[in-house]
């Protein structure tokens, strides 16, 4: 066939673009690590240079501890969050159950809403709430930090519940009407615990979608209120500081804590439906 | 369907009324605002004149803000071409060669990503800054050059931030493009006497080519509004129009203006998405 690029020949070549390629994604798995891994190294270090090591301490983490205003910011992300997730989840299930059980007018039209708010640049999102909360003279707070957060997550409840029901036998719905139950027993007997694994994780992206929001949170919360992700930008502008190391590593511990605990659960639970 | 009637109708209208009211009232209709916002005329102390001036559009002509757009789409394409430059050959690792490891290597990817970009950027901050940092350090000890370098607050530094932040929203899309990949058409543009290169450019890449859109518009998007990145890393000389959304509204105080740079930005949004469509097809816009 003249063909003197043939297989076998080329197998035995292809061993050298493997190993570059291996070479090459253990490369970046460190450009991805080695950051977040320097931040919690310099969290424990004895003086205040996050830069180079002089010894062992948990000093950063007692100040900390002792440091009110974090604690004030803290208990309001919390706040924001569980309101939040807890509102988003409700009307993203419903959405979730209008749009994959039913066919109706304008359900292309509210699919792209819902994609729109799930891609729409933050900045965007966040000026055009500022400049409606200011045009309908709503005092800028923790209110509209709620109002904010829950518009942003219930496209991706609406998403991640919408998938699992994608994947559900309908005709167990069909089944437990036929059999006289009523369309609110059904949903609760029925469709709410099959699906349920979706609407927890749906509810787990939510909260840490709202807990680490920094820019819309930005331009809707006005003066007063500084939610967690406010108080480490306005510290870190003040300057580096072990203290924002320490901050961080919390942070970072407690989503991967609550995301792969979560996820753990979900998918054995997922398992069990 | 024969489900159709009055109680079906009831029941829709009860599940479909919060998000219309809540995606309504805080999402579609603060953006119409801006849109109305940005052909308004802002006065000295804030107010806003609405009305048909097309002048904020006009404003971004004006060579100060020019170089802030050109400046912000240059940043962003490279962002985009960077993140498919080392994302695409990660991606391609984790599905073909990944072997059991496969959902293990996705979820480090994922992991990153699940970490707030603030605290992602600050890393890097604390990483460039000084002339004793870390990457001066290094840079030495690799002999790269003898003196510390200016790192931080420069363009540079924007860039290596941002494909450190978006890195993943590129792979994981190119993730899952590969993954519905069909062995057995490799193999046979193989058998049928296909180079590895050749298949991997005939055959393996124009099927990631979902993949690739979605990944590039998913950072494309983000970096051209980013301003919090640019904020910590470009300093005073590496304004992007996110900073300058913000001025608008947060110093300058001039919101026709900053409305019509923030319509700008989604309408490049909308571009993006009706050309995805127009490629892949819009029942695949769920998979994004």
């Amino acid at each position: 066939m003249g063909n003197s690029k043939g297989g076998p020949v080329y197998r035995g070549l292809g061993k050298i673009p493997d190993r570059v390629l291996l070479l090459f994604a253990g490369a970046v798995y460190v450009f991805l690590y080695a950051p977040i891994m320097v931040l919690i190294f310099f969290s424990f270090n004895s003086t205040k240079n996050t830069q180079v090591w002089t010894g062992f301490s948990t000093q950063w983490y007692g100040e900390l501890i002792r440091d009110g205003s974090v604690l004030n910011a803290f208990k309001l992300s919390l706040i924001v969050g569980l309101t939040a997730t807890a509102v988003a989840t409700i009307i993203g299930t419903l959405t979730a159950l209008a749009l994959s059980r039913h066919n109706f007018r304008g359900k292309t039209f509210t699919d792209s809403a819902i994609y729109a708010a799930t891609v729409m640049p933050e900045i965007v999102v966040g000026v055009s709430l500022l400049v409606f909360f200011v045009a309908a003279t709503v005092e800028l707070g923790i209110v509209t930090i709620i109002i904010a957060h829950v518009a942003f997550c219930i496209s991706f409840v609406t998403i991640v519940v919408r998938a699992r029901l994608s994947g559900m036998d309908e005709s167990l719905e069909e089944a437990a009407q036929d059999l006289g139950a009523s369309p609110v027993q059904t949903f609760l007997r029925v469709t709410l615990p099959l699906i349920l694994p979706g609407v927890m994780a749906g509810a787990l992206l939510a909260f840490t979608l709202s807990f680490d929001d920094f820019v819309i949170t930005f331009f809707v919360s006005g003066v007063g209120s500084s939610t967690l992700p406010l108080k480490i930008y306005s510290m870190i502008k003040f300057g580096v500081s072990p203290v924002i190391n320490a901050l961080s590593t919390v942070v970072m511990v407690s989503t991967m804590v609550l995301i792969l605990g979560g996820g753990r659960i979900l998918a054995r639970r997922g398992e069990n439906a | 369907m024969g489900k159709e009637g009055r109680g079906w109708t009831l029941r829709l209208a009860g599940l479909l009324s919060p998000v219309t009211i809540w995606l309504g009232l805080f999402f579609l209709v603060p953006l119409l605002l801006i849109l109305a916002y940005s052909f308004g005329k802002s006065g000295v102390y804030g107010g806003i004149t609405l009305g048909f001036y097309p002048g904020n559009y006009l404003k971004v002509f004006d060579p100060l803000y020019l170089e802030i757009i050109v400046r912000t789409l240059v940043i962003a394409l490279l962002n985009t071409l960077l993140c498919l430059l080392i994302g695409y050959p990660l991606a391609y690792f984790i599905t073909f060669k990944g072997g059991r490891y496969k959902h293990l290597l996705i979820l480090l990817v994922m992991i990153p990503f699940w970490t707030s970009l603030l605290l992602r950027a600050y890393a890097w901050v604390v990483i460039l800054g000084g002339d004793n940092g870390l990457a001066n350090r290094l840079l030495q000890f690799l002999h790269i050059t003898d003196h510390p370098l200016t790192l931080i607050f420069t363009p540079q530094a924007v860039v290596m931030g941002m494909v450190y932040s978006y890195l993943p929203f590129m792979i994981l899309p190119l993730y899952a493009a590969l993954e519905k990949f069909d062995w057995r058409l490799k193999e046979a543009a193989q058998d049928l006497g296909a180079s590895r290169w050749h298949t991997f450019w005939r055959v393996t890449f124009p099927l990631s080519m979902p993949g690739v859109i979605a990944g590039s518009i998913l950072v494309f998007i983000p970096s051209a509004g980013e301003f919090v990145i640019p904020n910590l890393l470009g300093g005073a000389r590496t304004v992007m129009v996110g900073n300058l959304i913000q001025q608008q509204f947060l110093s300058a105080r001039d919101w026709a203006f900053g409305s019509a740079l923030a319509v700008m930005l989604a309408a490049l949004l909308v571009g993006a998405i009706m050309f995805y469509v127009r490629r892949v097809g819009a029942d695949k816009l769920e998979g994004v």
